[in-house]
C-alpha cells in the first residue's frame, strides 16, 4: 500500500499544499483562541484597540477555513486512488488553491486592520457581516462559492472520465449538492432577527450536524480502508447506515435550535426528539471502529493515523452526541443556551468530529510521501498526548463555568445584565476561564509537538522490515 | 431482505434522508407564518410605539412579552415605513459592528457580553445607567451609552467605542425595542426576577 513504489499524483501534490496551509492555519487559530481566552482574564487588554469580538471572529472563521481546508486536501489525496487516475481539471484546483489563499489574506487583514464599518451595504460586502462564522464579507463569500464549485466540478468531472463510480463515491458527490447550497446562506442579510437566524442555524447546523458528518464520513471510510484494510463491503454499508441515521435525526434535530427565536412551540417537542437521536449514529462509529481494531488486533502499518482514526470516533461520539446530548432538551437548554457551557460542546464537538479526522489524514499522506513501510516512533505521542489533554482539559473548564453560568446568572439570577455580571464574577467561573486558559496553553504545546513530528523524518532505516499487511 | 449488502442500507438512506426533507420544507413554510415580522410571535416593527412588559404566563408555563398601551420611542410615534426603515439601520450596525461576536441574541452568538434579547428592559437602565448619564429617559441613556460605552462601565468587562453615530444608535435601540417584543418561548426565564 503506502510504500512510496509511484510517484504522487498532482492531485496528491495539491493535496499536500492544502494540508500545509490548514496546519498552519490551525496555529494561526490557536493563537487566536488564546488571545481571546486572555481577554476574560485581563479584560482591559487592548481596549478599543483590538477588541474581543474581532479576536473572536478571527478564531471561528479562521476553524471553518482550516477545516474545509483539510477536506479538500484530503479528498484531493484520495480521489486518485480511489477512481484510479488524475483529477479532471486539476489545473483549476491548482489555480483555486492560491486564489483561496490570497482571499484569506485579504480578509483577514480587513478583520485585523479594518474591523467594523458603518450601518451599510458597503461594510456587507468590503468588511464584515457580522454573522457568526460568516463574518468574511460577501465578495469573499462568493469566493468560497468558487472554490466549493471548482471543487464539485472535479470530484464529478473525476468520476464521469474514470467511467467509475463507487458507494462512496456517490455518497459524496450527492453531498456536494448540500455542501454548496447552505453555504448560499452566507449572504443575506435580513431586516428581522427571526428569519436571519432561522435560515443561519441551516447553514451551521446542516453544515456541521450534516453535510460536513457525511463527508468525514466518506473520508474516514477510505482512510479505515487504506490504513486498516478493512474491506469496501464493510465499509460502504457502514457508510450507508451512518448517513441514514446523521440525516436521519440530524434534518429535524435543527430543531434544536429553534427553541428560542421566536418560532413556534411545536419546534421544543421535535427539536429535542430529533437530536436526542443523534449521538446513534456517532456511537455506531465507535462500534465500528473498535470492530475493525478487533478484527486486526491493533495490527497497522500507520500507528498515528490509527490512534488519530480512533480518537475521531470517540470525540466524535463523546464530543458531539454526550455534550450536545446534555444540553439538547429544552428544559436544560432554556438555561445552558448561550453559555460557556456552549463553548464546551462546540470545541469538544469540532475538535472530536473534525480535528481528528484532519490530522488521522496528515498522518495517512506522511507515510506515503515519506515512503515509510511502518510509521510508528515516539514523538507523535506527544503531539497525540497533548492535544487530547488540552482539549478535554478545556471542555471540562468551560463545563463548570457554563454550569455555573446556567446556575447563577439565569436560573437563579434572572439573565439581565446585574446576572450576568454575578455569574461572571463566581467563583466556579473564574476558576474555570483560568483552568481554560492554562490547558489551552497545553493544547498550543500539543499542536508544536503535531508539527514537528509531522515534519520530522521518520527514522524507518532504525525499524524492522514492513509488517504483514491486513487484507 | 438482507443486512449484510449494501444496497439495502442505501436504500434506507436515500429514502429517510428524503422523508425529512419533505417534512422539514413544510415545517419551514408553517414556521414563516409566525417569524415573518407582523406574525403571530414576532410583532410588526411599529411595535416600538407600545409600552412592552415581559411577564410569566401561567398557561404557557413560560415568560411573554406584554404588548400594552402607547409608548412612543423618544416620544414620538412612528408610521410603519419609518419604523422599517429604522429597523433596518438597526440590523446593520449589530452585523457592521459585529456585536454578536461578544453578545447573544436570542442567545445565539458570543458570551463576553450580556444576551441583548430583553436588553430594553433591563433594570440597568433606570438603576445604572439613566444617572450615570444624566438622561431623563431609558432611550436617551441608550443613546448615550451605546455612543460612549467606554465612559459609562458598569464593571472591569466594559464595552468598547465602536464609533457609533447619534443616528445609528437611535436605529439601534429602535431594533432593541422591538426585539424585546419577540415572543422566543420564554427565554431568558426569569428576567429581571433575581431570587437572590
Ligand atoms: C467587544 C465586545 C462588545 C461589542 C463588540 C459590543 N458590546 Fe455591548 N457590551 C459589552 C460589554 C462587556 C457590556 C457590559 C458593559 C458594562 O456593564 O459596563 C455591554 C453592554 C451592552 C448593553 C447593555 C446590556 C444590558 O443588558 O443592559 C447593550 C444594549 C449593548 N452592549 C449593545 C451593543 C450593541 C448594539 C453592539 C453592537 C453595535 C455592542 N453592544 C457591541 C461588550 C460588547
Ligand atoms: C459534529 C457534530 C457537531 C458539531 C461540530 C457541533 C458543534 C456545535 C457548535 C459549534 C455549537 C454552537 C453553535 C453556536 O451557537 O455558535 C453547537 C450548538 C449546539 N449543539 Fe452541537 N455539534 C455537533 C453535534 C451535536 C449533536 C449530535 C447534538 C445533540 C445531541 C448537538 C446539540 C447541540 C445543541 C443543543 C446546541 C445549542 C447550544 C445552545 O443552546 O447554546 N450538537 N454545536
Ligand atoms: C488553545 C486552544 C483554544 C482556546 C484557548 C480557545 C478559546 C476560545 C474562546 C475564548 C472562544 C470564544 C467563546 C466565547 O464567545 O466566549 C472560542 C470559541 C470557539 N472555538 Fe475555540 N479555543 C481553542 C481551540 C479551539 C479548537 C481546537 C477548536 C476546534 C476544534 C475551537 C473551536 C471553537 C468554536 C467552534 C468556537 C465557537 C463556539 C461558540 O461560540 O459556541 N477552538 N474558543
Amino acid at each position: 500500500m503506502s510504500t512510496a513504489a509511484q510517484p504522487l499524483y498532482r492531485s496528491q501534490r495539491l493535496a499536500l499544499r492544502y494540508f500545509t496551509a490548514a496546519i498552519a492555519l490551525f496555529g494561526v487559530m490557536i493563537a487566536f483562541g488564546l488571545l481571546s481566552a486572555a481577554y476574560y482574564l485581563f479584560p482591559s487588554m487592548l481596549f478599543n484597540v483590538f477588541n474581543f469580538n474581532t479576536s473572536k471572529i478571527m478564531h471561528i472563521d479562521i476553524l471553518v477555513i482550516w477545516l474545509l481546508m483539510g477536506f479538500l486536501g484530503a479528498v484531493y489525496w484520495y480521489l486518485p486512488k480511489e477512481l484510479g487516475r488524475e483529477v479532471a481539471g486539476i489545473r483549476a484546483a491548482e489555480i483555486t488553491f492560491w486564489v483561496f489563499c490570497l482571499a484569506i489574506a485579504l480578509v483577514a487583514a480587513t478583520f485585523l486592520f479594518v474591523q467594523y464599518g458603518s450601518a451599510n451595504e458597503f461594510t456587507l460586502w468590503f468588511i464584515n457581516q457580522g454573522r457568526k462564522y460568516v463574518e468574511a464579507p460577501r465578495w469573499a463569500a462568493i469566493g468560497i462559492v468558487a472554490i466549493l464549485l471548482v471543487f464539485s466540478w472535479n470530484v464529478v468531472g473525476t468520476c464521469v472520465k474514470a467511467h467509475k463510480m463507487t458507494g462512496i463515491m456517490w455518497v459524496m458527490v450527492l453531498d456536494l449538492i448540500p455542501l454548496v447550497v447552505v453555504y448560499l446562506d452566507a449572504f443575506p442579510a435580513d431586516t428581522n432577527m427571526s428569519t436571519d437566524l432561522y435560515w443561519w442555524w441551516w447553514l451551521v447546523h446542516m453544515w456541521v450536524e450534516s453535510t460536513w458528518e457525511v463527508l468525514i464520513g466518506c473520508i474516514m471510510a477510505l482512510v479505515l480502508m487504506d490504513v486498516m484494510g478493512t474491506s469496501r463491503r464493510i465499509v460502504e454499508a457502514w457508510l450507508y447506515i451512518e448517513v441514514m441515521l446523521v440525516l436521519g435525526a440530524g434534518i429535524l434535530g435543527l430543531g434544536h435550535h429553534y427553541f428560542w427565536i421566536g418560532t413556534p412551540q411545536y419546534w421544543l417537542a421535535i427539536g429535542g426528539f430529533f437530536s436526542a437521536l443523534e449521538p446513534l449514529p456517532l456511537l455506531g462509529m465507535v462500534v465500528h471502529a473498535v470492530y475493525d481494531a478487533g478484527m486486526h488486533r491493533l495490527r497497522t502499518s500507520n500507528q498515528p493515523a490509527f490512534y488519530w482514526i480512533t480518537a475521531e470516533a470517540f470525540g466524535n461520539f463523546i464530543g458531539a452526541g454526550i455534550w450536545g446530548f446534555m444540553m439538547t432538551l429544552p428544559q436544560i437548554n432554556l438555561f445552558s443556551h448561550g453559555t460557556q457551557w456552549t463553548v464546551s460542546h462546540g470545541h469538544f464537538a469540532f475538535y472530536g468530529a473534525y480535528v481528528c479526522g484532519v490530522i488521522a489524514v496528515l498522518y495517512v499522506a506522511k507515510q506515503r510521501v515519506t515512503g515509510v513501510p511502518l510509521l510508528a516512533g515516539h514523538t507523535w505521542r506527544w503531539g497525540f498526548g497533548l492535544l487530547n489533554l488540552g482539549m478535554v482539559g478545556m471542555v471540562m473548564a468551560l463545563l463548570l463555568a457554563g454550569m455555573a453560568q446556567a446556575f447563577y446568572g439565569r436560573a437563579i439570577g434572572g439573565s439581565t445584565l446585574m446576572a450576568f455580571t454575578t455569574a461572571s464574577e463566581n467563583l466556579w467561573f473564574k476558576s474555570g476561564m483560568y483552568a481554560r486558559m492554562l490547558f489551552g496553553v497545553i493544547f498550543a504545546a500539543g499542536y508544536v509537538a503535531l508539527v514537528y513530528d509531522l515534519l520530522r523524518a521518520p527514522r524507518s532505516a532504525a525499524l524492522p522490515a514492513a509488517q504483514p499487511q491486513p487484507a | 431482505m438482507d443486512i449484510q449488502d449494501p444496497s439495502f442500507w442505501r436504500a434506507g438512506a436515500v429514502s429517510t434522508t428524503l422523508v425529512m426533507l419533505v417534512v422539514l420544507a413544510f415545517l419551514s413554510v408553517d414556521s414563516m407564518r409566525y417569524i415573518t415580522a407582523g406574525g403571530i410571535n414576532v410583532p410588526g416593527y411599529e411595535v416600538i410605539n407600545q409600552h412592552i412588559g415581559y411577564e410569566y404566563d401561567w398557561n404557557r408555563r413560560a415568560d411573554v412579552p406584554v404588548i400594552g398601551g402607547p409608548e412612543p420611542l423618544f416620544g414620538k410615534v412612528v408610521a410603519p415605513a419609518e419604523a422599517a426603515a429604522l429597523m433596518r439601520t438597526g440590523k446593520l450596525v449589530i452585523q457592521g459592528r459585529a456585536c454578536m461576536d461578544c453578545h447573544t441574541i436570542f442567545g445565539n452568538g458570543a458570551y463576553y457580553a450580556p444576551d441583548l434579547t430583553k436588553a430594553w428592559l433591563d433594570p440597568a437602565w433606570s438603576q445604572i445607567w439613566m444617572p450615570m448619564t444624566g438622561k431623563a429617559t431609558r432611550e436617551e441613556a441608550m443613546v448615550e451609552f451605546l455612543m460612549h460605552p467606554d465612559k459609562y462601565p458598569t464593571w472591569t468587562r466594559a464595552m468598547p467605542n465602536l464609533g457609533i453615530t447619534e443616528a445609528e444608535a437611535r436605529a439601534t435601540v429602535a431594533y432593541l425595542k422591538w426585539l424585546s417584543a419577540i415572543d422566543t418561548n420564554g427565554f431568558p426565564a426569569n428576567f429581571g426576577r433575581s431570587m437572590q
